[in-house]
């Protein structure tokens, strides 16, 4: 079985962020992370492999900067890591993102595609859904258990209150929650073999079947208007009132702010 | 000259660091407080390779360097010195010297469930009037027939009830010469624990390190298979003096580790605590302590970092070791009592840790050869 987990190295939220002119994240000047539902996707993917045998590959679009996060990838247990980085696919929005994505996943062999629900720093959901129709693939989002049977995967897509249990053969693609499992570490010597590996590096070239249309900053349909740090809230308001005051004060709040 | 470290080592800082924080530090306070050994951190530790990461990957290992694994003892010990010379005293005092010294078939039995964590490791050399003093060890080992017969205890022993495999070092002759003088010669034995005839004595209460398994082995003719010696016949004294010179580079990074934690804990303090209307971190005399503490942690950092540079590329490596260790440890114990100053009553309180941080660092300025012992080495180095 062949697994291709697509991975984003993300702004880490204990350090600051800093913007480009254009609104878009500066990504070579932050602290980064692996994204972490990226990260329990491709957990789901190494239990697999520990489980039925299979080869993960891990790719990644972003600056050369990101080979970080696929050797991170290879330390935890990953075979083989793709690198997508050109300065046209720069400032991608999710639609030229997922184009791109596509563009180089048709150029591997795959049964499994496993993505993160969503980044943390765009917080979109929509990048794995879209490579799944960019490539003709039933897509199972939200997974937060996932069994191969056969030729099918057996997926636990959450819902509110409840889980779906959908079953889907093979090539599919899931997209991952990060409850989905506790990731696992590196091992030393994991971190060792993975500086030893080649990355397969792409760049705009290398994309099957994407038009120029439909990449980089140009190809988004999505432009940022602006873009700012978030902003503190205040302190908050103290009162000390009786049980009932309170309650009627609450309520007097809520309605003021049209929650109810 | 780069100083700057590369990007695998970075990397492998960020996972020791990372379950430092996660796995280790939780547990830290109530480590010290029972004295209860962290065995599920041991577990979790041999999951993910830290008990074999300078060993070769034949054999079980994690195929690293010393510079790796001299990082994982520092970032350990930055949160919990107890984890920290555990790992130390398993990787330098028992994995290295098998590794070293050991035969194919040595290291295949121990060497292999040592690195993959499936057992623990310890080293048996100090005995009640043997400290610095090693020659004065009277533990013996007679041959009887296909096995050793050893007699005698050893005290001080690291990880001594929670090992499985132990590396002790026994007299095995003493030689007379031409004035009738006597010397001991030693020989370095691997011995498991369920062996007949060796057990446990007394466990040590300490200041420090609480958590640690520090135990007397008390051997009472207890038979070990002569294929069981380590290193020829009469070399236990260079094999022990050597397997030390390693094993004070885990320690100097122990140290290391012990003021990193202290420094970082006070610069967070200093920030918060206000006195006389604003943070004492204001204070020149707190900027000036934390600039001398920050610069020899520094400088520590830099001989621990070379000390183990020299472990990977050197045949010897005893005045690196030496210096490391020397200069690792006197700085552990000095920025910790700073730190304790720093944070004033709370300080002294158990609650902020630091004065736990001070109780574990001056244990470093002793075991593994004190800092008198590494002076000793250094300047007979220089006068040589």
């Amino acid at each position: 079985m062949k697994i291709v987990v697509c991975i984003k190295q993300v702004p880490d939220t204990k350090g600051g962020v800093v913007f480009n002119p254009d609104g878009t994240l500066n990504r070579g000047a932050m602290l980064t992370i692996m994204n972490p539902d990226d990260k329990a996707g491709l957990e789901a993917a190494l239990r697999l492999k520990d489980k039925y045998g299979a080869e993960v590959t891990v790719v990644t679009m972003g600056l050369p900067k990101a080979d970080e996060v696929l050797r991170e990838a290879l330390a935890m247990g990953a075979d083989n890591a793709v690198l997508i980085t050109d300065r046209v696919l720069g400032g991608a929005d999710t639609w030229a993102t997922s184009q791109t994505i596509a563009g180089a996943l048709r150029k591997l062999e795959y049964d499994l595609i496993i993505t993160g629900r969503q980044a943390i720093d765009g917080d979109t959901a929509q990048v794995g859904p879209q490579i799944s129709e960019h490539l003709d693939l039933p897509v199972i989002s939200y997974a937060q258990k996932i069994e191969i049977d056969g030729d099918s995967v057996v997926v636990e897509r959450q819902f509110d209150d409840r889980y779906h249990v959908l079953k889907a053969k093979m090539p599919v693609l899931i997209t991952a929650l990060s409850e989905l499992n506790e990731p696992r570490y590196m091992t030393p010597g994991g971190i060792f073999d993975a500086y030893d590996k080649e990355v397969t590096v792409l760049s705009r070239a290398d994309l099957i079947d994407v038009d120029d249309s439909n990449i980089g900053l140009k190809g988004s349909p999505t432009q940022i208007a602006k873009a700012s740090d978030k902003v503190r809230k205040g302190a908050g308001e103290q009162v000390n009132l009786g049980a009932s005051e309170s309650v009627d004060y609450i309520i007097g709040k809520l309605k003021e702010t049209h929650i109810i | 000259m780069d100083f700057t470290l590369d990007k695998k080592h970075e990397m492998a800082r960020s996972l020791f660091r990372e379950f430092a924080e996660k796995e280790v530090k939780p547990l830290a306070i109530e480590v010290d407080e029972t004295e209860i050994f962290p065995r599920e951190t041991v577990t979790k530790m041999a999951k993910y390779g830290f008990l074999g990461i300078p060993v070769a990957k034949e054999y079980g290992g994690q195929g690293a360097d010393p510079l790796a694994y001299v990082m994982c003892v520092e970032e350990l010990s930055k949160v919990c010195a107890t984890t920290g010379v555990i790992v130390s005293a398993h990787t330098s005092l028992c994995a290295d010297p098998i590794a070293m010294y050991g035969t194919p078939e040595q290291k295949e039995k121990y060497l292999v469930p040592l690195a993959k964590g499936e057992k623990l490791g310890a080293f048996a050399l100090t005995e009640p009037n043997a400290g610095t003093d090693a020659q004065g060890a009277v533990t013996k080992a007679v041959l009887d027939g296909d096995e050793y017969v050893l007699n005698g205890s050893k005290i001080f022993i690291t990880n001594g009830k929670e090992a499985d495999i132990y590396v002790v070092i026994a007299c095995t002759e003493i030689k007379v010469d031409a004035k009738g003088r006597q010397k001991k010669i030693f020989s370095a034995f691997i011995v498991e624990k369920d062996t007949p005839g060796f057990g446990f004595g007394t466990k040590e209460k300490k200041m420090g390190i609480r958590g640690s398994s520090t135990y007397e082995l008390i051997f009472t003719d207890c038979r070990v298979p002569k294929e069981n010696m380590l290193g020829p016949a009469g070399k236990g004294f260079g094999i022990a003096m050597h397997t030390l010179d390693g094993g004070r580079i885990g320690i100097a990074a122990q140290a290391l580790g012990i003021a990193e934690g202290a420094l970082e804990r006070t610069i967070n303090y200093v920030k918060e605590r206000k006195q006389f209307g604003r943070s004492i971190g204001a204070f020149q005399n707190t900027q000036f302590e934390l600039a001398n503490m920050a610069t020899k942690v520094k400088a520590a950092q830099m001989l621990v970092y070379r000390a183990a540079m020299a472990k990977a590329t050197q045949k010897t490596y005893s005045e690196e070791a030496a210096m490391a260790k020397l200069f690792a440890a006197e700085v552990a114990m000095e920025v910790t009592t700073k730190a304790v100053q720093l944070h004033g009553g709370y300080g002294y309180t158990r609650e902020y840790e630091i004065e736990r941080m001070m109780r574990d660092a001056k244990i470093t300025e002793v075991y593994e050869g004190t800092s008198e012992v590494q002076r000793m080495v250094i300047s007979g180095a220089l006068l040589k």
